[in-house]
């Protein structure tokens, strides 16, 4: 039977609507329907990101035929929170993630929020395995595993019982002011339960276009021939653009201009994601139809796979300036001598992946022409004020003709710091005067966007033979791929962060950053330190079993401490939590299992063997190595009592709004209910400076702190006059000025200080502490946080299969603003560090993407997910705000070497490449055992 | 450009055949289309015109006994498959292995047609219904038909069943008597692609000591779902101690053939956890069989 309308209920809501071909349920939902809160992450089956109910059953809605719904009754995550006497109210589901902190960037939590409900309908009283099972495939990236777990079973017990809400127990910071170091929630949370969060891919402009990039999809070539004449001639293509349609400069980049925006006849392909054209049609179907009849040709040369090859002699030379990105030198003291005084001397060299950032969101952006001439694009990035001057500068146009609207983010670990399709979308939209959006889908973002720098690396360490280590000597190879990114800065921080975070008098470490025909590489949470920190950490544990000492013990010999100097010769005086960090994880550990490092064997399954293992890392907060490193922040009093505070620092999902509403509601005796928050405009907020190196809670925390410290001088000051009293004599509680016994709330304040011609309003530009440059031998970083993690594994000793059963993560991190935020950036880090160590592989075949798919690059689900006991130290750092220091990247650093190192301690199997193949482990089994 | 112009839903077996034969081409059956859409979308499958869904027959959705059998309808979704106890009390196996087929949303369309009509030497659903003895029912436009469950397999990714003119209904599963069980179990890797480095479902029926009857079934063993009949002849009447286990597992080897998939397994891994998981499968049957 041939149907030509089908007749759904969506939400309680009847709908008939005629049958579209080829149309999934996902788009009828946000297409249609408006119904934006069931998110795509992958279109591929498997992210569960798209679960809606169809007739009380969770399915994948992005490989659901709309026409199927014919019928049906469909329960989206707009359909849960109820209007009880015209106020919203939130299904206990949404309350507990809300209360529970599950919410982190937001993007995946529509399909968790859906799975539950689906889940808690069929079975009101689950257990926590029950809860697993039905999560298995709806992943978060952000990893809040277990604060979503926890939510699930504090609403199955509200919903079961009737009572409040169970809440969790969240610790306090030791530093806790009134408002900052308690609890609080993210002010985003109610919006991204609801549905209402809007992402850029949910905005629709009238009489939008869609663009498609063509994609060389050949690694290393000369482009010989691009003939666009069929696309261009294709009902429903507005424009086709080439490398000929470039108005300014042709190459975009971070630091480095290298990067092509488009490619050009006769000119150079680097890798597999460089865009040849542009398209905008339509529809998307009709764009991607477009894409396919750009005729190219290429004549191929020889690819460079990987950066040993890419420096040695007689290679293609990728760039004009030859193939070596950076030759990056720390020297300290002499290595030679120190080797010479060693009583051991270990040398080994290690291998890490490539990986992906996988963030849920994949990117999106949306540029739309205004009246003026001027371009507004909206856009989830880390920087909006570089993708600002990166899309001028190719346009030829000034800055201020452009407008960045930040969009939530789908999150970004550092994948977000490039340009992704600002640039092409900007081309596009003023080409053809309408607005244009450029969606990622997940291949293509597998393809195009930087990724985590495969990096080979050879150790070499002396020690004396009571352990104190005297020399370490490295050599890194690091794969930037096609163009540099953040290379450079990437593989500066695998560098200086190579000997560990020990102290160690001769050091000797050298990188070469090199340039290869992979995709690009750059930015992602660790910056480098995750490579290095897998290195170092295993040889350390190589070295305690040489020395027969306790891999606790030879590392707390060693350990950075107040007064000790750096491998780039910085002198640490103060914060530095790392000695306290093990002495409270070996406590912890030693409760649970007194000889912790020895195997232990299943009695009733003689091939499963556990152990722990443990690893320590720092990581610095901050740009560094001299790089000016401030942020502007502007806060702004209204007459109804209000406050905003703005900056264009990037949330993507860390939690760095709420850190910045807390800091004014501290600073301000305000509620945080008073306090908005506006980032990531670059008309409306100041530049905040990039989101990377863990940097936003120090300086954009800081810029709030101060801008709201001096507006309250100035409010101070203008009450002193007006009223008479000295400045010192007006006190802020509780929403209001106290001026001799008189209470004087804000919105009078805004309101007689706007009557006398001042505003109420302050930017504050904060300049964090100057740094050294490399080399210099100065102070290289303002501040570093610390981590020791350690991690109970299960071996399979006959298939080689490995499971983490138990994290502990012990991190100093000044202090902690946000204790519910912190939480999810520390499991969050421990799940992304598992992934790195255990299922994630980038794969390239000649500088093809193999893992082209999601299907095919695993991510860690919740059925990985072990017991994760994380302790807070608090050592803070003087300019910190109240004294806190990044915790972004550290958490999830130790976590692969721990698990290595585990490993190692269960079965005597050195994992030397990551991610680690049971296959290797098996068969050095059988070896050993033969 | 689109995946499919035109959604038909059939309300029984025959106009689903009708339509196969007369829709405007091309013509596709969908039943969960977990596997069919994904291929369309990245173009490893030419879009369709006409897409015929399978999952609104009637008869494709039971769950029956049907006289010594247990009926399956090629469209019944996995989790009701998981949900039935009469597939419980009936095919272990085919739970076990249902419960390991992706995740709850895709089990909720997912089907056990569309698991073998995508004819892979290694589903899950496959594999344990290779190993109980099933055999399909095909339909056409001459009615129904059983055919010997292996012989619906050509090659890795071809099905013996005429996609243009024919269907696959359902599936039998001879009921579960005294004395005999199954059971399924699989290895994975944690990385790359989501098809098992090895899978493996025995049904076995025991009197006693002895191994009165067994079939194994092993992906990929092969180019198509493999059962380990060597192993099976070997094991027949025969009393079970561990050098039975060994001896077949030496004609699983003899038989099969493990191959390296690239960036899966490679042979020899096979080869050796081969062993184990038989070993388990079989234990795991043989202790269920002793109730
Ligand atoms: C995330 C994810 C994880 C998965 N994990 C697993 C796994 O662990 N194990 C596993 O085995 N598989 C797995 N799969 C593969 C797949 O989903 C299953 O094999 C599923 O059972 C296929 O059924 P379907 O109904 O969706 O088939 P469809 O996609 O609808 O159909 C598949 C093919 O069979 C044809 N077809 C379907 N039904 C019939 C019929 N009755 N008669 C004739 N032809 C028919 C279709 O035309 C199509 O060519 C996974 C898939 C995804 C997306
Ligand atoms: S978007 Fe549907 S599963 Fe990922
Ligand atoms: S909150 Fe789950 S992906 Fe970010």
């Amino acid at each position: 039977m041939r149907k030509s309308e089908i007749t759904l209920n969506v939400n309680d809501k009847t709908y008939t609507l005629p049958v579209k071909p080829g149309e999934m349920l996902a788009s009828l939902l946000r297409e249609r329907l408006n119904l934006t809160g069931t998110k795509i992450g992958c279109d591929e089956a498997e992210c569960g990101a798209c679960t809606v109910l169809v007739d009380d059953q969770p399915v994948l809605s992005c490989v659901y035929p709309a026409a199927r719904a014919d019928g049906k009754k469909i329960i989206t995550v707009e359909g849960l929170a109820k209007m009880v006497h015209d106020v919203m109210k939130l299904h206990p589901i949404q309350e507990a993630f809300v209360e529970h902190g599950a919410v982190q960037c937001g993007f995946c939590i529509p399909g968790q929020i859906m799975t539950a409900f689906a889940l808690l309908k069929r079975n009101p009283d689950p257990t926590q395995e029950e809860v697993r099972y039905a999560l298995k495939d709806t992943l978060c990236r952000c990893a809040g595993y277990p604060m979503i777990e926890n939510a699930i079973l504090a609403a199955a017990h509200t919903l079961r019982t009737g009572d409040p809400l169970p809440l969790p127990e969240i610790f306090e910071s030791i530093h806790k002011q009134e408002i900052v170091g308690h609890k609080h929630l993210r002010p985003d949370a109610v919006d991204k339960v609801t549905g209402d969060a809007i992402f850029t891919d949910d905005l629709k402009f009238d009489n939008m276009l869609y663009a498609k990039v063509r994609r060389a999809m050949v690694s290393h070539a000369i482009l010989t021939k691009l003939d666009i004449s069929k696309a261009t001639q294709l009902e429903g293509v507005s424009a086709v653009l080439t490398a000929d349609d470039i108005p300014g400069e042709q190459n975009h980049g971070l630091v480095i201009l290298d990067w092509p925006t488009l490619i050009g006849v006769s000119q150079r392909v680097r890798y597999v994601g460089d865009a040849i054209a542009i398209v905008a049609a339509e529809t998307p179907e009709i764009a991607a139809q477009a894409v396919q009849l750009i005729d190219a040709e290429f004549d191929l040369l020889p690819v460079i796979t990987n950066p040993v090859q890419a420096l040695e002699e007689g290679q293609p030379q990728i760039h004009e300036s030859g193939n070596l990105l950076k030759h990056i030198k720390v020297r300290k003291g002499d290595v030679t001598q120190g080797f010479e005084e060693s009583d051991i001397i270990l040398e080994h060299t290690f291998h890490t992946q490539t990986t992906d950032h996988a963030f849920m969101e994949p990117e999106c952006s949306i540029a739309v022409p205004l009246p003026d001439g001027r371009i507004e694009v909206y856009v989830g990035s880390q920087i909006p004020y570089q993708d600002r001057s990166q899309i001028a500068r190719v346009m030829g146009w000034d800055e201020k003709r452009i407008r960045i609207v930040g969009q939530k983010m789908g999150g970004g670990f550092g994948g977000k710091e490039d340009i992704a399709g600002q640039i092409h979308a900007t081309l596009l939209a003023d080409a053809t005067q309408r607005p244009v959006k450029l969606l990622y889908d997940r291949h293509e973002s597998l393809i195009a966007h930087p990724k985590r720098h495969a990096t080979q690396i050879r150790v070499k360490m002396g020690v004396k033979k009571d352990g104190r280590l005297v020399a370490v000597e490295t050599e890194l190879y690091g794969d930037t791929g096609a163009y540099a990114s953040l290379g450079e800065k990437v593989m500066t921080r695998a560098t200086t962060h190579s000997a560990g975070p020990y102290d160690v008098p001769q050091v000797r470490n050298d990188c070469y950053a090199m340039y290869t025909n992979n995709p690009p590489a750059g930015a992602f949470r660790g910056f480098g330190v995750t490579q290095s920190a897998f290195a170092v950490e295993s040889m350390m544990d190589m070295l305690a079993e040489n020395l027969d000492m306790d891999p606790i013990k030879l590392r707390e010999l060693n350990a950075l401490h107040v007064g000790s100097v750096t491998n780039t010769g910085q002198e640490l005086d103060e914060s530095v939590g790392l000695l306290e960090c093990f002495e409270r994880l070996e406590a912890e550990i030693k409760k649970i299992n007194p000889t912790p490092f020895e195997p232990v064997v299943n009695s009733d399954s003689p091939h499963l063997v556990r152990s722990w293992g443990i690893a320590a890392a720092y990581k610095n907060t901050g740009l560094g190595g001299g790089a000016p490193d401030f942020s502007n922040a502007d806060i702004e009093l209204f007459e109804d009592g209000s406050f905003e505070i703005r900056s264009s620092a990037a949330e993507l999902g860390q939690g760095l709004v709420a850190v910045m509403q807390m800091i004014v509601s501290e600073e301000m005796s305000v509620s945080p209910d008073a306090v908005r928050v506006l980032v990531m405009d670059t008309d409306l907020s100041p530049d905040g400076g990039p989101t990377t190196a863990s940097r936003q809670t120090y300086i954009t925390g800081n810029a709030s702190r101060y801008a709201a410290k001096t507006l309250r001088t100035a409010i101070s000051s203008f009450l002193a006059e007006k009223y008479d009293v000295e400045p010192s004599k007006i006190k802020f509680k509780d929403g209001s000025a106290h001026v001799n016994g008189h209470q004087l709330s804000y919105a009078s304040i805004a309101s007689e200080m706007k009557a006398s011609g001042q505003e109420p309003r302050v930017v504050y530009k904060y300049n964090a502490p100057q740094t050294q440059a490399l080399g210099t031998g100065g102070d290289m970083h303002f501040a570093y946080s610390y981590s020791v993690q350690a991690a109970e594994v299960e071996v399979n000793t006959f298939t080689g299969e490995v499971r983490v059963l138990n994290v502990i993560s012990a991190n100093d991190v000044g202090m902690a603003i946000n204790p519910l935020g912190l939480k999810g950036q520390i499991e969050g880090g421990v799940m992304m560090g598992l992934g790195h160590c255990l299922t994630e592989e980038f794969i390239m075949d000649e500088g093809n993407v193999v893992t082209d798919q999601l299907a095919r690059y695993r991510i860690p689900g919740i059925m990985l997910t072990p017991n994760i006991t994380s302790i807070i130290i608090e050592q803070p750092t003087a300019d910190g705000p109240y004294g806190a220091k990044g915790v972004g990247e550290i958490s999830s650093i130790p976590t692969t070497p721990a698990i290595t190192n585990a490993i190692y301690n269960a079965v005597g199997v050195r994992i030397d490449r990551t991610p680690v193949d049971q296959e290797v482990i098996s068969k050095v089994l059988r070896e050993n055992i033969v | 450009m689109h995946l499919w112009q035109e959604f038909r839903q059939p309300n029984s077996i025959s106009e689903a055949i009708e339509d196969l034969l007369n829709a405007p081409a091309p013509v596709v059956p969908i039943a969960g289309g977990t596997d069919l859409l994904l291929e369309m979308r990245q173009g490893r499958h030419e879009a369709a015109n006409t897409l015929i869904d399978l999952t609104s027959v009637p008869e494709m959705n039971v769950i029956e006994k049907r006289g010594n059998f247990l009926y399956i309808g090629a469209c019944v979704p996995v989790s009701q498959i998981l949900a039935s106890n009469l597939v419980r009390n009936n095919a272990e196996a085919l739970i076990e292995a249902c419960d390991l087929i992706a995740g709850p949303q895709v089990r909720n369309t997912a089907t056990l047609g569309g698991n073998v009509a995508h004819a892979l030497p290694a589903a899950d659903g496959t594999i344990a219904l290779a190993a109980l003895g099933a055999s399909a029912e095909i339909a056409n436009q001459n009615g129904l038909r059983k055919l010997p469950f292996l012989e619906l397999f050509l090659g890795p990714g071809k099905s013996a069943i005429d996609k243009t003119s024919e269907l696959i209904a359902g599936f039998y599963i001879p009921l579960s008597d005294h004395g005999q069980a199954s059971a399924f179990k699989r290895i994975m890797r944690p990385q790359g692609v989501a098809l098992p480095i090895l899978n493996c479902a025995v049904w076995l029926e025991r009197e006693e000591g002895t191994v009165k009857g067994v079939r194994i079934a092993i992906g990929p063993g092969g180019p198509t779902p493999f059962r380990a009949t060597a192993a099976e002849a070997l094991m027949q009447n025969q009393i079970l101690d561990d050098e039975l286990i060994q001896e077949a597992v030496k004609k699983v080897l003899e038989q099969g053939s493990f191959r390296t998939s690239p960036r899966r397994a490679t042979s020899e891994y096979r080869k050796h956890v081969v062993s184990g998981l038989f070993t388990d499968t079989f234990t795991q049957a043989w202790e269920r069989s002793k109730k």
